[in-house]
């Protein structure tokens, strides 16, 4: 028989009727980002938690203005600032229990602060002396990762590896809303619904990937509506209210402890400082659009909701800008001693075992270094 | 006499002029990546195309680099010719898979019936203090590819000419744009842009008889400072930069390595399975009985690139290439 034979011959068997796994309805995102400051919700929040989390805002709006200052003084190299999108990173941190990883993209340091990584340690790579300064497993924080969205797999594995060994660990993953058009943002998701892994993601919807504006990076009605196609719920938050963006993730981190799997949360965000200190960011928006969104300042909404209920005065929100300045005053003492780096560093940690062509450039390096300091004994130039 | 006053103009410069002519000239070529459009790219070297040809012409993709590429291929399968830029040299990883599965061998599989004539920008080497990823040398990865060229210029003029020779191409360019260059100047005249090179040939930018240095983009202004510096200790050497590590230049550098007897290879990327260890080989081969010495390398450590207070120890420098020629006084060790 011919091939055409063969094809002419073929006849596909009728389907059954075709029926979704899942009901998509419930996986859907509201069609508003949730809100809880302002609105009815807020009466049942939690005052404590309301309290703690303006602590955390003052102090990570701190943070970022001290880092970014540290840039302009030439004590860090780079520094994406999170100005603005106080509420997101340090929700992020505060629902994770310690036995949950945190998965930072590389704009993440105050969510990674948030969580207990030391202030100078977290800024390690952006100051230039090493790739990743803290000790992952210490406060179970990935590295800081730049590349976009590559971490987010990674937090899938770990994730189901815990599943796997029985304890009910939850990952908690954050990417950009330029992120979210990497091939590996949408393996991930794919791979965390079908294990049904313990994740959440969380897209910090910032408006811009650099220059490039939310409207050319999806046709999608929002970016927790992609959720729905890979089939795990999409939410969709206010993230500049830190009271919503605390409970949405609490939610989800609950859900997939549970073993409900994983859950996509947007954040409705704005960045407010440019993409990095590097970056013109007149050359792709205008003041007013930026002026609109100062307007909704995360810690002015919750400011505001403390106030009205009575749960913050001015001598509260001095305690919490004195806490906050004592940081920044630590973090400055610190970054402006010269970081100590030993050049054999370079070699440290390539292999378990360095390799004998490992050995020989350091050796080679050694010699260098030392012909040097012997003929400028103030530690001379190495041309 | 009339005297023209020549404008020195930076690599940079010339690269967007090579884009802007090429796109003028050739209503085929597309430029596409994240940030090209309104930010002009990163480095604008972008800068100004979409302005004037339209942002269907130069266009802010979404931020996905096998995205990028992959659309690319189908663009240039239906007559376009992309020029891609690829942000940084370690964020072109993700395109691999299409750069080595499709855009590397659609030429051979189609049996000559789909060329891809896709000129791939990437911002390469280090030097400039960037994090982590923002400094990585790949050109070993895209040499070890059959399929692409791989090329590379060292000056301002090489830029504007290569990267037009490299869109004029039928056959994939990887253009590896050594980003500590963009903003070296020379007195080339931006609006009397000098001739294409073809692709493929080395240049000889200082010539020299104790010995050869033979190296690429980033490394060349080193080389030279280093063939300034080695009067002092006597030796006369001769730098030659490729300019096109694929196809390579075989000529040009045996009869510049016949002429010393010495050669040194010189590069960023880490020596061991680099771009060097190809050199020295096809160089030994052919040149063995010219040569008074083994063919050395001076490159990069082979460590992941490291962190920007590091990176001055790990990047071949002057003092590191005059050690190496100070070597290729060989005798045998008895
Ligand atoms: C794979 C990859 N491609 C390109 C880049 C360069 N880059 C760094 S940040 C950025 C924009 C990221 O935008 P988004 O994901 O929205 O996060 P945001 O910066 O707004 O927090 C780009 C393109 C990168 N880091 N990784």
């Amino acid at each position: 028989m011919t091939v055409m034979e063969q094809r002419g011959a073929y006849r596909p068997t009728p389907p059954p009727a075709w029926q979704p796994r899942t009901d998509p309805a419930p996986l859907l995102p509201d069609a508003e980002p949730y809100r809880v400051l302002g609105t009815e919700a807020a009466a049942k929040a939690d005052p404590e938690l309301l309290r703690t989390l303006y602590a955390q805002l003052v102090r990570g709006r701190r943070y970022n203005a001290q880092a970014t200052a540290l840039t302009k003084q030439g004590r860090l190299a780079v520094y994406p600032s999170t100005t603005g999108q106080e509420a997101c990173e340090i929700a992020a941190a505060l629902v994770l229990e310690e036995r949950d990883w945190l998965f930072p993209s590389y704009r993440d340091t105050l969510a990674v602060v948030a969580r207990g990584v030391d202030p100078v340690e977290a800024l390690t790579l952006l100051r230039g002396d090493w790739h990743t300064g803290y000790d992952p497993y210490e406060h179970r924080v990935a590295p800081l990762c730049t590349p976009l969205a590559t971490q987010l797999p990674h937090a899938v594995g770990l994730a189901h590896a815990a599943r796997l060994k029985g304890d009910d660990v939850v990952a908690l993953a954050m990417v950009g809303d330029g992120g979210t058009s990497e091939g590996d943002f949408h393996e991930a998701l794919n791979f965390a619904a079908v294990w049904q892994a313990p994740v959440v993601f969380l897209v910090q919807n910032n408006g811009f990937a650099i220059s490039v504006p939310l409207a050319k990076q999806t046709a999608a009605p929002s970016l927790a509506h992609k959720a729905v196609g890979y089939g795990m719920p999409g939410r969709l938050v206010d993230g500049n209210d830190a009271a919503a963006v605390h409970e949405v993730l609490s939610d989800a981190v609950r859900h997939a402890r549970a073993g409900g799997g994983p859950t996509l949360v947007e954040a409705i965000t704005y960045r407010v400082d440019a993409h990095t200190n590097a970056d013109d960011a007149t050359r792709y928006r205008g003041d007013a659009e930026v002026e609109t969104w100062r307007e909704h300042d995360p810690i002015q909404l919750l400011e505001r909701e403390l106030t009205a209920r009575g749960l913050l005065d001015e001598a509260g929100k001095q305690a919490a800008r004195d806490a906050a300045e004592a940081m920044a005053a630590d973090l400055r003492a610190h970054m402006n001693q010269d970081p100590v780096l030993d050049p054999m560093d370079l070699f440290a940690h390539v292999y378990a075992e360095p390799t004998s062509h490992l050995r020989e450039q350091r050796d080679q390096l050694r010699a260098e270094l030392e012909a040097a300091a012997e003929t400028a004994p103030e530690g001379g130039t190495h041309r | 006499m009339t005297t023209v006053a020549v404008k020195p103009a930076t690599m940079a410069q010339a690269l967007t002029r090579a884009l802007r002519d090429a796109m003028a000239a050739d209503p085929a070529v597309h430029v596409m990546g994240e940030d090209v459009g309104t930010l002009g790219g990163v480095f604008r070297v972008t800068d100004g195309l979409a302005k004037e040809f339209g942002e269907d012409r130069c266009t802010d993709t979404p931020l996905a680099e096998a995205g990028i590429l992959g659309t690319a291929v189908g663009m240039a399968m239906y007559g376009l010719r992309p020029v891609v830029e690829m942000q940084f040299d370690a964020f072109a990883y993700p395109a691999f898979e299409q750069l080595i599965s499709h855009v590397s061998r659609m030429r051979n599989r189609t049996r000559g019936k789909m060329p891809l004539p896709i000129t791939i920008r990437v911002p390469y080497g280090g030097g400039i203090g960037g994090v982590e990823h923002h400094s990585d040398s790949s050109e070993a990865y895209y040499m070890a590819t059959p399929g692409l060229h791989v090329v590379t210029p060292a000056t301002v003029a090489d830029a504007y000419g290569l990267l037009r020779a490299a869109i004029a191409s039928d056959d994939p360019v990887v253009f590896l744009e050594p980003k500590r260059l963009y903003w070296s100047k020379d007195s080339w005249n931006p609006e009397e842009p000098a001739p294409v090179e073809p692709i493929g040939r080395a240049v000889v930018r200082r010539s020299g008889r104790s010995a050869t240095l033979l190296t690429y983009g980033p490394s060349v202004p080193v080389c030279m400072e280093a063939a300034e510096a080695a009067r002092a200790e006597g030796w006369d050497l001769e730098v030659v930069d490729l300019r096109s590590l694929v196809p390579f230049d075989d000529e040009t550098v045996c009869a510049s390595v016949r002429r010393t007897g010495r050669a040194v290879v010189v590069h960023e990327s880490g020596s061991f399975g680099g771009p060097g260890g190809e050199i020295a080989a096809r160089v030994t081969e052919r040149c063995f009985h010219y040569l008074e010495a083994p063919v050395l390398r001076v490159a990069g450590f082979d460590v992941p690139y490291p962190p920007p207070m590091l990176e001055r120890h790990h990047l071949p420098g002057v003092d590191r290439i005059l050690d190496a020629v100070g070597r290729l006084q060989w005798e045998a060790e008895s």
